[in-house]
C-alpha cells in the first residue's frame, strides 16, 4: 500500500456550543495527535455528536476553534475541509455504484477519471471489496455497505476521519470484525481518526485516547487503559466498566490516600479523587474484579446470593451484613463451581488502590 | 421485511369495485369506441370517417397540438415554482410545515370554478395586476392579459399546483439527510450535491408530479374555457361542442378516442424518458 501519511493533528480549543438555552457542548478542549485513534465516548446527549458536527462543519461552534494541523478551520464549509465521515447508516447514495460512490470525493474535487480509477482501485482493494464496484449498496451487506463507506470517506485522503456510531448497526458477531478491520485499515491510512460511541467496550478496545464526556463537559481524556484505572471522576468510573458503589463516611485523609468507615462496620483505604475533608459523606468505588473473598479481620462479613459461572469468570453477588450488595468476580478455575446461595463470606479490596474516593454530591 | 404478495388475499373481496369499474368506466369506454365507429350522426352506418375527418382537419389538429403543448407548458411551470415550494417545505420547522401544508393543498379544498373566477378578477382589464401595473406606471394601458395563452397557462399552474407539489414534497422527505452531509464532506458543494444526488433521488417524485399535473391541465375543462375564453380552443370545449351543441356524437366520440391515445402516447413516451435519465432500477 503506497498510502502517503497526511497525519494531521486536531486541536478542539475551548469549544462550546448551545440549541437555544441548553448546553450542548460546555467548554471542551481536545488535543489529538496526527495519527492517534481517540474515542468521543459517553451516553447520548452527551454531546459528542454535537462535537463530530462541529469538527465535520455542519454546526458552526458558539465559542471555540477547530484547529486542523495549526490552522483554524472555523471559516470554511464542509466542502472545503477535507474531513472523511462515515455515517451511522453509511449513507451510501443509493443510485450509484460502490465504484462511483467511492469516486464521487474525487470527481468533486475535479481529479482525471485515470486517477480517480486508480484510487478507487487501491480503496477498494484496502477495504478487501474490489469484486463489488459494480453492484449498487443495496445488494451489499451491512458490513459490506460499511467498508465501501469508510473507502469513499478516505479515498479523498482526509486530513481528519470520522466516525459516528460505526458499528451500532452491526450483530455482534461481525462487530468485532470490523472493528478489527477499521483499525488495520486506519493504522495503514495513518489518518487522525475520532469515533463517537456510546459503546464503552468499542471505546476501551479500539483508541488509543478515549475521551469520556457527560453533559456536555469533558470528564476525562486519557488512554483507555487509565480511563479504566484511574477514572477522574465518579461519572466516568460507573460509566465506564462495571462498579460497586458503596457509601460512608470519611476517617482519614493522608495526601491523596483516605480511610472511609462503611455503614455496615469496617474500614477500607481508597484514593481520593478531588479535594475531600475527614468527615465528608463519600461515595466509594471498586470494580467487582479487585474485590476478593478473604477471611482477614477488616474483610467485610455477607453472605452470598447468587453466584453466576460465566466460563472465564466467575462473579457472585454478595449481600453485606451491613445492608449494601456487591459483585465480587474473579476468575473461574477449570470445573469449579459458584458458591452456594447463603454462604458466609466475607470480603475485601485484593489490590490496594482499586479503592476510589468520590464526593457525594 | 418481505409483505405478502397482492394476490394472496381473497380476490372475492375486490369483486364489488372490479363491478363498479365495468359498468361505470369500462362498459361506456367500450360504449364510446363503438359509437366513434359509424359515420353518420344517426348511428347507422360503420366506418373511419370520424377519425379520417379529425386526422386530415388541420384544424381539429391544431386543436390537439396546442392542447398537448399547454399541458407541457403548464407542467413545466409548476415544476419550476413546485420544486423551490416542496424543498422549502422539506426544510422547514414543524410548525411551519403545518401552515405551509394548508397554503398548498388550499387549491384542493375550494371549487374550480370559485379559483377560476379569482384568476378572471386578477388577470381582467380592471383587475389587480392590471391596477397595479398602471398605478406603478409601468404600463400606460390595461395589459390583455385574461383570454391569452399565458393567462391560461398561469391560472392552471396555481390551479393544480398541489399535483405537483405533493409528490415532490412525499420524495424530498424520503431523502436521507445525511446523504447531503455526506455530499458535502466529500467536498461537493450546495450545486452538485443537488445536480449529483439531490434530483437523481427526487426523479421518481418528479415523474409523478409531471404526469398528474400534465393530466389535469389537459383535461381542465372549466379553467381553460372561462381563463382562455372563446377564442382559444382545447380538446376538452372541442369535444363539448361537437357533442352536447352540434349533437355529433360520432365525431365527439372519435375526439375523445384520439385524445386519449394522444395522452396515453405522450405519457407513456414520457416515461421512458425518465427511465432513460434515471439509469440505475428501483429496488
Amino acid at each position: 500500500m503506497t498510502e502517503s501519511l497526511t497525519t494531521q493533528s486536531l486541536l478542539l480549543d475551548r469549544i462550546t456550543h448551545r440549541y437555544g438555552s441548553s448546553l450542548a457542548v460546555d467548554d471542551v478542549t481536545l488535543d489529538i495527535t496526527g495519527g492517534e485513534l481517540v474515542a468521543l465516548l459517553g451516553p447520548s446527549g452527551c454531546g459528542k455528536t454535537t462535537l463530530l458536527r462541529i469538527i465535520a462543519g455542519f454546526i458552526n461552534q458558539g465559542e471555540g476553534s477547530v484547529i486542523i494541523g495549526g490552522k483554524a478551520i472555523d471559516h470554511l464549509p464542509p466542502h472545503r475541509r477535507t474531513i472523511g465521515i462515515v455515517f451511522q447508516n453509511y449513507a451510501l447514495f443509493p443510485h450509484m455504484t460502490v465504484a462511483d460512490n467511492v469516486a464521487y470525493g474525487l470527481a468533486a474535487r475535479g481529479t482525471d477519471r485515470a486517477t480517480q480509477s486508480a484510487r478507487v482501485g487501491e480503496m477498494l482493494d484496502l477495504v478487501k471489496l474490489s469484486a463489488m464496484a459494480d453492484r449498487y449498496p443495496r445488494q451489499l451487506s451491512g458490513g459490506q455497505q460499511q467498508r465501501i463507506a469508510l473507502a469513499r470517506a478516505l479515498a479523498v485522503r482526509p486530513s481528519i476521519l470520522l466516525l459516528d456510531e460505526p458499528f451500532a448497526a452491526l450483530d455482534k458477531n461481525l462487530r468485532l470484525d470490523m472493528q478489527i478491520e477499521i483499525k488495520r485499515i486506519q493504522r495503514m491510512a495513518g489518518t487522525t481518526t475520532i469515533i463517537v460511541t456510546h459503546d464503552q467496550e468499542e471505546a476501551l478496545s479500539m483508541a488509543d485516547r478515549v475521551a469520556v464526556l457527560s453533559h456536555g463537559r469533558l470528564e476525562q481524556f486519557a488512554a483507555a487503559t487509565e480511563v479504566y484505572d484511574k477514572p477522574q471522576s465518579y461519572f466516568v468510573n460507573t460509566f465506564v466498566g462495571a462498579s460497586n458503589v458503596l457509601t460512608g463516611k470519611l476517617m482519614d485523609v493522608n495526601g491523596m490516600e483516605g480511610t472511609v468507615s462503611l455503614p455496615g462496620g469496617g474500614q477500607w483505604q481508597g484514593q481520593l479523587v478531588g479535594a475531600l475533608n475527614r468527615g465528608a459523606m463519600v461515595r466509594i468505588c471498586i470494580r467487582p474484579e479487585h474485590l476478593a473473598f478473604s477471611a482477614d479481620a477488616d474483610a467485610l462479613p455477607g453472605k452470598i446470593e447468587i453466584g453466576l459461572p460465566l466460563g472465564a469468570t466467575i462473579v457472585h453477588e454478595v449481600r453485606l451484613t451491613g445492608g449494601a450488595s456487591l459483585k465480587v468476580a474473579g476468575p473461574r478455575a477449570m470445573g469449579a463451581l459458584a458458591l452456594p446461595p447463603g454462604s458466609d463470606i466475607a470480603v475485601k479490596p485484593a489490590i490496594s488502590g482499586a479503592v476510589r474516593i468520590y464526593p457525594e454530591i | 421485511m418481505r409483505s405478502a404478495p397482492v394476490t394472496a388475499y381473497d380476490l372475492k373481496l375486490a369483486l364489488p369495485l372490479a363491478g363498479f369499474f365495468a359498468l361505470f368506466f369500462v362498459a361506456p369506454l367500450l360504449i364510446l369506441i363503438l359509437v366513434s365507429f359509424y359515420t353518420d350522426t344517426s348511428l347507422t352506418q360503420f366506418g373511419l370517417a370520424q377519425y379520417a375527418r379529425f386526422l386530415l382537419d388541420p384544424f381539429s389538429l391544431s386543436v390537439l397540438v396546442s392542447t398537448l403543448w399547454l399541458g407541457v407548458k403548464v407542467t413545466l411551470l409548476c415544476l419550476l415554482l413546485g420544486f423551490p415550494l416542496a424543498w422549502t417545505f422539506v426544510r422547514s420547522p414543524r410548525l411551519a410545515q403545518g401552515v405551509l401544508m394548508l397554503i398548498i393543498v388550499l387549491p384542493l379544498l375550494t371549487s374550480v370554478v370559485v379559483r377560476t373566477f379569482a384568476w378572471i378578477v386578477i388577470l381582467g382589464r380592471q383587475g389587480i395586476v392590471n391596477n397595479l401595473l398602471l398605478s406603478l406606471g409601468l404600463a400606460d394601458t390595461p395589459l390583455r392579459l385574461l383570454y391569452t395563452d399565458g393567462g391560461v397557462v398561469v391560472a392552471l399552474a396555481q390551479v393544480q399546483m398541489p399535483l405537483m407539489v405533493l409528490p415532490l414534497i412525499t420524495a424530498l422527505s424520503r431523502i436521507d439527510p445525511n446523504l447531503r452531509d455526506a455530499s458535502s464532506a466529500l467536498g461537493a458543494g450546495a450545486w452538485r450535491s443537488f445536480v449529483k444526488v439531490i434530483l437523481p433521488l427526487t426523479l421518481p417524485g418528479i415523474m409523478a408530479g409531471c404526469l398528474l399535473t400534465f393530466a389535469a391541465a389537459i383535461t381542465a375543462f372549466i379553467t381553460q374555457s372561462l381563463v382562455g375564453g372563446g377564442q382559444m380552443l382545447f380538446m376538452p370545449m372541442y369535444l363539448y361542442q361537437q357533442s352536447s351543441t352540434l349533437s355529433n356524437w360520432p365525431f365527439a366520440a372519435a375526439i375523445s378516442i384520439i385524445f386519449l391515445v394522444a395522452v396515453l402516447g405522450a405519457v407513456t413516451l414520457f416515461n421512458l424518458l425518465g427511465r432513460l435519465s434515471r439509469g440505475y432500477a428501483q429496488g
